[in-house]
């Protein structure tokens, strides 16, 4: 069967899709990371805290599927990014998931026993389990942005150089704290939305100060790469969009400024580090006075600028390698097959909207504040 | 490849999948019993089955997590570790998991929080609806699951491309129908509806042995043996289709679960105790029952079931016609055009993965040695003693839980479920044993596919990631630390909330609910400012 859709087609809009489910993922279960990044600064006391883990208690779960979804999609989509990507960065990958096996159970068992060591125990696993994702997220972002090295072997083996320590580079590190400033913003507008009192006071200032971070962070990151401090990967020749994708057929070469030469290309695309900037900046303003729900949506805006910023940047480079420039992982050679993608696109336009509208039931469902009086009386909130 | 890190990946892999599959088979079957109780609920209005929704919706929880927690070391694994494998078929897997997430975890992980936080916020059959989709969601992330895994299993409908050196998908029918996958999923969601309601019997016949919660635990234990008598039904029939399924696709697996060393002429006779010695490739000692291997195996008296001797025989043949599409596939590289290669590649392509299991010898593999080509398949052979004793415990126990629900049931219809002691003591007992049918049956799954990752495609040893051993100790030492603390404390709230039993739950009866909640949500003690 050949798909009614042609291959480079499919291929884009596949990177498309990707880039909406990672938007997806930073911004639901953004927040729930954010909260738990500011859990032990907002909430004082066990009851504040009760509070603050029940804003999100009955949606961290689903929300927290965009990211296996995600996951599950590059390995549908790009095979060999998904192999490569999470083996060469093997220990950072397993710091970035310990966090992801602590936060389920921290979340479940932690009220399930009044003693306080135990709950300040699982308050630790929440917060950590916020902060080292949002972090670890951005610092390899920030590594993917410069390349890291690794090439294949004829047979598509990958084989890698560099150590853990190199991930840790003063690029990644601000691309890590933007991502972790972004997050806790985040955070704080749902908190402002789902409570009063105390807690959406601290949450007020607190996501302020995180939003104004950001924007700043994410401002400089934009100058070190307009400056050519970071360089880019320009693909010379050998790239066929309709072809088999075969990654080891191009030449690539480094450039200073080549991850700005789409921006000149195509300027509509300054909408994207646009609504960075913007988005972020105006929900710490909006988060300060208290406007919840309106700075929930525009932090949401700020991130998607910000993921999209950079995906935009690197187009069409996913994985660019830098001791190898020509094994660099792009949309054009590392897709699955035409047949594949096209599956998964039906799939994904028959349940993509179905998700979409019980999500939204669910959040339907559960508006308003979290109340401690009806929280107290329940047996089975945190 | 380096040897220990084959080792290591394979040992990390089965522990941590083992480990999720402690949780899996009580979400699925829990989920279903769940729905059953609130149907009953939702229909007669009784509040006795609402709280026997709400406790055992407190354990489900528990568990739930734990399942969660251990699932996304899963996803993460194929790329981290399988990193060549993840290349080689994510064309076809890949999009199966990814079918998982959007069909399966999406709606799980959406409903499950409203089925804890949505008791006051939605309607009876509102709630009831909610729970439905819990049960729906883990039922299909097994299904999707079971397709990935019995791809692996029986890879049909993908064909590999020279081009792109990958296996790619070519008929998404034959991948979703294939008969191995099928015959997994029933099997294996029956297992775990049989782990559920066991769960529910043993803990019930706990309290009537205790004489507490009288009412409470005779009417689970009515639900768990009906139901369970149904699934354990259906495990060992299926269990046998599963098996049906094995010889068509992995005689060589049958052969070893059977310690068939030798074809026997049909109709073949059943092993049920037997010593088989790797090294001395026979059995040293055998208890056999005349014709039924035959009838498990083939559903006929007349069809050979063949031995280990035969089968490796043919794998022999596999690997020559293997090299010849290695060569070709050489000459393919060098010539993407060569008409003649296309054309050996064309016929014996599905071959190559015997080829590539000579990589274990030497990288030139078109010089093999006949004594290395004789050593590859042997190589075949997975390790038949482990694959004879696991598959028969699996099988003695799914008989021994007919005879345990069947009585049950029995002693349910006529209501004296509480009167007999030795039987409750026998029911609490045998908590564990699901469990460690469930636990072999995939020793027995996996194990008996090697030297395969991908049946007859790709050797285990190459779908490893290029890691260090050092990275490998570093996370396995990292994995069985965290899931031995959380194995810990997942037993603890367990058992303190079986402990503390149902009542907490009554709702019938407010003084007593209402001292419980006092105590359940007292606030710990403030730290000092
Ligand atoms: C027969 C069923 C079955 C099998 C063989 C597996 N799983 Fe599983 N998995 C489930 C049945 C399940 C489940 C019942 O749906 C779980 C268990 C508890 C839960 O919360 O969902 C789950 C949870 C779960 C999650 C968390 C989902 C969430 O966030 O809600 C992930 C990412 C995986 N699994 C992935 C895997 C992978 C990659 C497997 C292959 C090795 C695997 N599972 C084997
Ligand atoms: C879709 C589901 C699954 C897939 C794709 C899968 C795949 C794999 C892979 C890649 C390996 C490593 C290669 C090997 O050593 O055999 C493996 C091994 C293993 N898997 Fe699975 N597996 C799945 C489900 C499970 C589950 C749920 C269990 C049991 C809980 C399980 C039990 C094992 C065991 C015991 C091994 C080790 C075999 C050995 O030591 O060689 N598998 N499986
Ligand atoms: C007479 C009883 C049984 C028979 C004949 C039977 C047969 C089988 C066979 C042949 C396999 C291997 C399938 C393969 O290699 O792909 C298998 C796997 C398995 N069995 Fe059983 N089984 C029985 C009882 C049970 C029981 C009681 C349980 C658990 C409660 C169980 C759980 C499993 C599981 C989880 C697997 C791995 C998944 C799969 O491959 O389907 N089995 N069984």
């Amino acid at each position: 069967m050949t798909p009614p859709i042609d291959y480079e087609t499919m291929k884009l809009i596949w990177w498309l899709l990707l880039g909406v489910l990672l938007i997806g993922y930073a911004v639901t279960d953004g927040f729930d990371m954010g909260v738990g990044a500011l859990l032990p600064y907002v909430g004082r006391t066990d009851e504040e805290r009760r509070l603050v883990i029940n804003s999100v208690g009955p949606v961290w779960e689903g929300n927290q599927v965009w990211l296996v979804l995600g996951i599950g999609a590059i390995f549908a989509a790009w095979p060999a990014v998904y192999g490569t990507a999470f083996s060469g960065f093997y220990t950072a990958m397993f710091f970035i998931l310990v966090p992801f096996i602590i936060r389920p159970v921290s979340f479940v068992y932690r009220s399930k026993n009044p003693n306080t060591s135990w709950r300040n125990f699982w308050d630790w696993g929440l917060f950590i389990s916020g902060v080292v994702p949002a972090f670890m997220f951005g610092l390899l972002m920030g590594n993917i942005l410069q390349g890291f090295p690794f090439h294949f072997t004829v047979d598509m083996r990958a084989v890698f150089g560099g150590s853990f320590f190199e991930l840790f580079n003063p690029f990644a590190l601000l691309a890590g704290m933007i991502s972790l400033a972004m997050t806790v913003q985040h955070g704080a507008a749902w908190l402002v939305v789902k409570t009063d009192g105390a807690v959406q006071c601290r949450s007020k200032r607190l996501g302020m100060l995180a939003g104004l971070l950001a924007t700043a962070l994410f401002l400089f990151a934009g100058l070190a790469v307009w400056s050519g401090w970071v360089g880019g990967y320009i693909i010379k020749s050998g790239i066929d969009p309709n072809g088999p994708a075969i990654p080891l057929a191009k030449t690539v070469i480094r450039s200073a400024h080549a991850w700005t030469d789409n921006f000149g290309k195509y300027p509509l695309m300054w909408i994207a580090p646009l609504t960075g900037v913007l988005g972020l900046f105006f929900a710490a303003i909006l988060v300060r006075f208290g406007k919840g729900k309106l700075s929930l949506f525009v932090s949401g805006l700020g991130i998607a600028g910000v993921i999209s910023t950079q995906g935009l940047a690197m187009f069409p480079f996913i994985l660019p390698s830098s001791s190898y420039p020509g094994s660099s992982l792009t949309v054009w050679d590392s897709s699955s097959s035409h047949l594949t993608l096209f599956i998964m696109l039906i799939a994904t336009i028959i349940f993509m909207p179905l998700i979409l509208i019980y999500t939204s039931w669910v959040y339907y469902i559960i508006r308003g504040k979290v109340n401690l009086e009806t929280l107290l009386g329940s047996k089975e909130s945190y | 490849m380096i040897e220990s890190v084959v080792d290591l990946s394979r040992l990390q892999f089965a522990i941590t999948a083992l480990y999720h599959f402690l949780f899996v088979p009580l979400t699925i079957g829990l989920s279903v019993l769940l729905v059953i109780m609130e149907t009953v609920y939702v229909m007669t209005g009784r509040v006795i089955w609402k709280d026997m929704v709400k406790f055992w919706g407190v354990l489900f929880g528990i568990n739930f997590a734990m399942g969660v927690a251990t699932g996304i070391t899963m996803e993460f694994q194929f790329g981290t570790n399988w990193a060549y494998f993840s290349h080689y078929v994510g064309d076809v897997f890949g999009a199966l998991l990814a079918m998982e997430g959007l069909m399966a975890f999406f709606l799980e992980a959406t409903f499950v929080g409203l089925f804890f936080f949505g008791w006051d916020r939605l309607s009876k059959v509102g709630h009831l609806f909610v729970t439905a989709m819990v049960a729906l969601g883990s039922n299909f992330s097994a299904l999707w699951i079971l397709i990935a895994n019995g791809w692996m299993q029986n890879p049909v409908g993908a064909e590999f491309n020279p081009e792109t050196m990958r296996m790619e998908l070519t008929d998404f029918y034959a991948v979703l129908f294939n008969d191995i996958a099928q015959a997994k999923f029933v099997h294996t969601v029956s297992a775990s509806y049989v782990t559920g309601a066991i769960f529910v019997l043993a803990i019930s016949a706990f309290y009537l042995r205790k004489d507490r919660h009288r009412e409470f635990a005779k009417r689970s234990m009515t639900v768990a043996a009906s139901f369970g008598l149904a699934s354990a039904l259906s495990v060992v029939l299926l269990g046998d289709e599963s098996g049906y399924a094995a010889t068509e696709h992995q005689r060589m697996k049958l052969a070893a679960i059977e310690a068939e060393w030798e074809t026997h002429p049909a109709p073949a006779g059943f092993n049920v105790f037997a010593i088989p010695d790797m090294e001395a490739r026979k059995n040293t000692y055998e208890v056999k029952v005349p014709y039924v291997l035959g009838l498990i195996a083939t559903r006929s008296l007349s069809k050979e079931v063949p031995g280990i001797f035969d089968l490796v025989k043919g794998a022999e043949a596999n690997v020559h016609r293997g090299l010849r599409a290695y060569g070709a596939l050489q000459e393919l590289r060098k010539n993407r055009k060569d008409k003649a290669a296309a054309k050996i590649m064309k016929e014996d392509g599905k071959f190559l993965g015997y080829a590539l299991l000579l990589k274990k010898y030497r990288p030139d593999i078109e010089n093999a040695t006949a004594k290395q080509i004789e050593a590859v398949t042997w190589d075949t052979v997975p390790n038949v003693p482990v694959l004879f004793w696991s598959f028969r415990i699996m099988v003695a126990l799914g008989m021994f839980f007919i005879l345990l629900f069947g009585i049950a049931f029995f002693l349910a219809a006529r209501r004296t479920l509480d009167k007999h002691r030795i039987f409750l003591w026998v029911a609490f007992l045998s908590l564990p044993l699901p469990w460690i049918a469930a636990e072999l049956g995939w020793v027995v799954a996996e194990y008996g596919r090697q030297p395969w990752i991908i049946e007859g495609i790709l050797p285990t040893f190459l779908g490893v990631s290029n890691v260090e051993s050092s990275q490998l100790i570093f996370s396995i030492a990292g994995f069985v630390i965290f899931y031995t603390a959380l194995a810990v404390v997942d037993v603890y709230l367990m058992t303190k909330y079986i402990r503390r039993g149902p009542d907490s739950y009554l709702g019938h009866n407010t003084d007593e609910r209402a001292k419980v909640v006092r105590k359940l949500v007292e606030p710990a003690p403030q730290p000092a400012e």
